[in-house]
């Protein structure tokens, strides 16, 4: 065997021998075979089949490196230059296929099991079972009506957010300090959150936000144990924390906006709200969909400051579906169901994004953005 | 012993009111102290006294070169029955949590001796308690077990013994760490399947009932009890009829000007450990004195949850709730001990032992000199799920301790079994651990454990090493009269429990928020239970649930 092939210099040149195409088919089929005859002995050892196989699958993981490594190396030998031009992104995709797409296949399979981890007889196959459980299910119908509420307030949110990227972007006094001022609770983890204004701020005897509301003359400023009132809670402080993440999308939105246009409306007698409206508005149109869509993304998955704060009560009336699979999954171990849950949660929030998407093409188009 | 329960001794307060006593004491000097008791004549007794002298109560907490120190002094035991050196080459890996810097952490200072010794080495792998139920259940369910050692709490020895993970104890750990002077309801068949003993305990739990002395003893009230129509004199809550009536009493109440409030309950998800509070409520109701079984049926698995006792314990708590503070359906059981009870908030309590001692040290305690200890409070009369009848007991009410959690423990895996010389390294760290004097040490300083022998009740031994008598007394009977007590209500050590337990919690939510009625939520509850039974294998879970409560 030649230097030149081993190093790929041939294929370089555009020249692929017969050998090379032969050494490299060889090379890619005997890593599949290897590979395929692996997992094969893992399954058959994993459902009792055969005894002689690994104790885990962690040996297989590492054959799925070592078969990736001979398929991009088998590549080159038989394909040359277009080899080389897969391997820039064959290992992503198999990185891709290792992380994301297998465990999401997995995560499908999982859902169609009854597997608790406390079991005597282990995971099972049970069909649709848990998926009728989950139609049947009024806390995940519940979580899921909340979440409307909380998706909704995404609206108020970028209201306020819009209200203040305006505001920083004028030339005003401690501009510099207050846009660092604005991004302080987004630098928070919601966790910290929750106990510093759940737990501390908002306490019903010693919080200084409930002492204040006392002093204003509300007698029992409960403000986590009315379902309504809990839920307003719970949202507010969620916008505390990532209205300034909208804000700075924004404001960047903002900065980037050409200053003559809006300089030509006020030379043309626009007020400052017609400037607003008929100018600044319609240009960041595209910005303020990037910002909601991402928002109302990111609002899907809330849970942190719900679990800590108040475990989704009074009553399940502050719980989201995040927070209704962390408990299906850490309090109950219930694995099947709680996978069924995340996998429906996963097509709704698809589907519904696509759709948001799709909707927000069609208004940006009607607008001419 | 709870870091809170030590804290106390340090209080300035107490301090104060001890200085008299303290100073005379450390005049006298330990030599006088073991003239004048007797019961300290011999050697171990003069080791027990020596050990409670490090560092000394009210000289700050324990360090870890006290942790040595006593680790060391305390390996005569270990010396008895292992050579040294005798183990060397041996690794162990040992699993525990790292709450308050003390369980693992402190176990690190008290074998350092041993490990010294026997030639072992020890590997630690710390956990915090949020993610130590889901860590061990992941390492059962997958078959990856990668430690010798556990802490563990009794509660999980379903899934652990009940699947054959742990290695059986030999008899000369069961002599070592004298099993007979263990607490009652510490005794097999708690830490033990099929017959086989796993355990060793290092840990004592259970509820009892925390209220304010000073509410109880106000003359104000007292007369305001009497002017609303009560026939019975203003005391003390002996019975849950009692707590009711004066928990509905006290709303609107004022002491010292402030508002008074009675029964405290949780009614916010604990992740499944809320729910011993409800049970602290039902098991008066629910635990009859002929029948062993008080959450399922034996035979079955049928819940009882839904049956008339919880019912009527889930009703009360429904009923009291107008009578508690307004923010009690956001109140977790942390809230209710330490920002309730603690800060003044309520005249009545169940919780662990923490909390009792915790409202002397607690800074952010309002209620010093002001809380006593009982057992749980009984019932006028008591449920039979066997006759479907309620029964009218004539020893009067019906008294049942919820022996909740029933502690920690020391467990070997099954996977030492192999090599003897590992299995006996692991058998004879975790008795050093649990053995009897140093069993003393822990429970009378920091280190997460409450008493669980019969010899801790030795309330010389506490005035000795420099404690209040009276504070002991009452904290100490509080809690042996719960663990002796011969109606004990027994948890059930079957696999999943926290998932029962934090299934029930869900529908108790709803029903606490008035959204589902108390029966259709106690069926709700009963019919997850069943769900879950199912899934877990209902026969097996027949079989252990037996086991557990030793039928």
């Amino acid at each position: 065997m030649s230097n030149d092939i081993l190093s790929g210099q041939e294929a370089v040149s555009g020249q692929v021998s017969n050998q090379r195409k032969t050494m490299g088919t060889w090379m890619v089929q005997l890593a599949t075979f290897g590979f395929a005859l692996l997992v094969l002995l893992q399954t058959l050892t994993a459902t009792g089949v055969i005894e002689f196989g690994f104790s885990s699958w962690l040996p297989v993981f590492l054959g799925f490196g070592l078969w990736g490594v001979f398929l991009c190396w088998g590549n080159i030998l038989r394909l040359g230059e277009q080899g080389w031009r897969a391997l820039f992104v064959l290992p992503a995709i198999l990185l891709t296929v290792a992380l994301v797409i297998f465990p999401t296949f997995f995560g499908i399979y999982i859902a169609f099991s009854d597997w608790n981890l406390s079991s005597a007889t282990g995971q099972h196959f049970n069909g649709l079972a848990n998926f009728y459980q989950l139609l049947a299910d009024y806390r995940f119908w519940n979580a899921l009506s909340n979440m409307v509420f909380y998706v909704a307030t995404v609206v108020v949110q970028y209201a306020i957010a819009f209200g203040l990227a305006l505001l920083l972007n004028t030339e005003i006094r401690g501009q510099k300090f207050f846009r660092v001022a604005f991004l302080l609770p987004f630098m928070l983890s919601p966790v910290a959150v929750s106990w510093m204004i759940g737990k501390s701020m908002l306490e019903f005897r010693f919080g200084p936000v409930t002492n204040l509301l006392r002093n204003f003359g509300w007698e029992n400023p409960s403000l986590l144990t009315t379902p309504w009132l809990a839920k307003a809670t719970l949202a507010a402080m969620d916008a505390w924390v990532w209205i300034p993440f909208m804000v700075i999308l924004l404001l960047a939105g903002l900065q980037a906006m050409s200053k003559e246009v809006q300089e030509a409306a006020k030379v043309d007698g626009a007020s400052g709200w017609q400037g607003f409206w008929h100018v600044t508005y319609p240009l960041m149109l595209q910005v303020s969909m990037t910002t909601v869509i991402l928002r109302i993304i990111f609002q899907l998955k809330l849970a942190d400051i719900v679990i800590n704060t108040t475990s989704g009560g009074p009553g399940g009336a502050t719980d989201t579906v995040s927070s209704f699979i962390f408990r299906e999954y850490k309090d109950r171990s219930n694995v099947g169901y709680g996978t069924m849950v995340a996998e429906v949660y996963l097509v709704l929030i698809i589907i519904f994004v696509s759709l948001l998407l799709k909707l927000s093409s069609k208004i940006m188009q009607r607008q001419g953005a | 012993m709870k870091i809170e329960e030590y804290n106390l001794m340090l209080s300035r307060r107490n301090l104060l009111k001890g200085t008299s006593g303290f100073t005379a004491a450390a005049m006298i000097g330990v030599g006088a102290t073991v003239a004048t008791a007797p019961a300290f004549a011999d050697a171990t007794s003069d080791l027990r006294a020596a050990i409670l002298k490090i560092p000394g109560v009210g000289k700050g907490q324990p360090t870890d070169a006290d942790w040595q120190k006593v680790g060391e002094m305390c390996l005569g035991a270990t010396k008895a029955s292992v050579k040294q050196g005798e183990l060397a080459g041996v690794e162990l890996s040992f699993m525990g949590l790292n709450n308050q810097n003390v369980h693992n952490v402190l176990f690190r200072g008290l074998s350092k001796a041993w490990a010294d010794y026997t030639g072992v080495k020890i590997n630690w792998i710390d956990l915090a308690q949020a993610d130590y139920n889901a860590r061990l259940q992941q390492s059962i369910a997958t078959k990856t077990v990668d430690f010798d050692v556990i802490e563990m709490g009794a509660p999980f020895e379903g899934d652990v013994c009940g699947k054959g993970l742990a290695s059986e104890m030999p008899d000369w750990v069961k002599k070592q760490i004298d099993m007979d002077d263990i607490v009652n309801y510490l005794k097999p068949p708690v830490g033990t399947w099929a017959g086989k003993q796993y355990r060793v305990t290092v840990d004592g739990d259970c509820h009892n009932f925390n209220y304010r002395s000073d509410v109880f003893a106000d003359k104000g009230l007292g007369e305001a009890w009497a002017n609303a129509g009560n026939k019975t004199p203003w005391g003390v809550p002996k019975t849950w009829q009692q707590v009711n009536a004066v928990t509905k009493f006290l709303k609107g109440q004022k002491m010292d000007g402030k508002d008074v409030y009675g029964y405290l309950d949780p009614t916010k998800g604990w992740g499944g450990f809320a729910f011993y509070f409800l049970g602290s409520r039902a098991t008066a109701y629910a635990k009859h004195p002929d029948d062993k079984a008080w959450l399922f049926d034996v035979d079955t698995m049928k819940p009882r949850v839904n049956n008339p006792a919880w019912v009527r314990a889930i009703q009360d708590v429904v009923d009291s709730l107008p009578y508690e503070p307004a923010d009690q359906l956001n109140a977790d059981p942390g809230t209710t001990g330490f920002q309730q009870f603690l800060a003044g908030t309520g005249s009545m309590l169940s919780w662990w032992g923490d909390i009792g001692t915790n409202v002397y040290t607690n800074d952010s305690s309002t209620i010093q000199n002001k809380a006593a200890f009982d057992i749980l409070p009984g019932s006028d009369d008591v449920y039979n799920a066997k006759t479907g009848k309620w029964d009218k007991l004539a020893s009067g009410p019906n008294y049942a301790p919820n022996l909740a959690y029933l502690g920690w423990g020391i467990y070997v895996m099954a996977r030492v079994d192999a090599d003897p010389k590992k299995q006996k390294a692991a058998w004879s760290l975790a008795a050093h651990l649990g053995g009897k004097d140093i069993a003393l040490w822990m429970a009378a300083y920091p280190s997460g454990f409450q008493c669980y022998r019969n010899s801790q009740h030795n309330i010389d031994e506490w005035v000795g090493a420099g404690y209040d008598k009276a504070f002991i007394s009452n904290y100490l009977d509080s809690q042996f009269n719960s663990y002796n007590h011969p109606n004990g209500a027994i948890e059930p050590r079957i696999p999943g429990i926290f998932q029962y337990y934090s299934a029930a919690e869900d529908i108790l939510a709803q029903i606490y928020a008035g959204k589902v009625k108390v029966q259709e939520g106690a069926d709700q509850i009963a019919a997850a239970w069943e769900k879950l039974t199912d899934q877990l294998g209902r026969d097996n879970q027949i079989k252990l649930y037996k086991g557990s409560l030793g039928i």
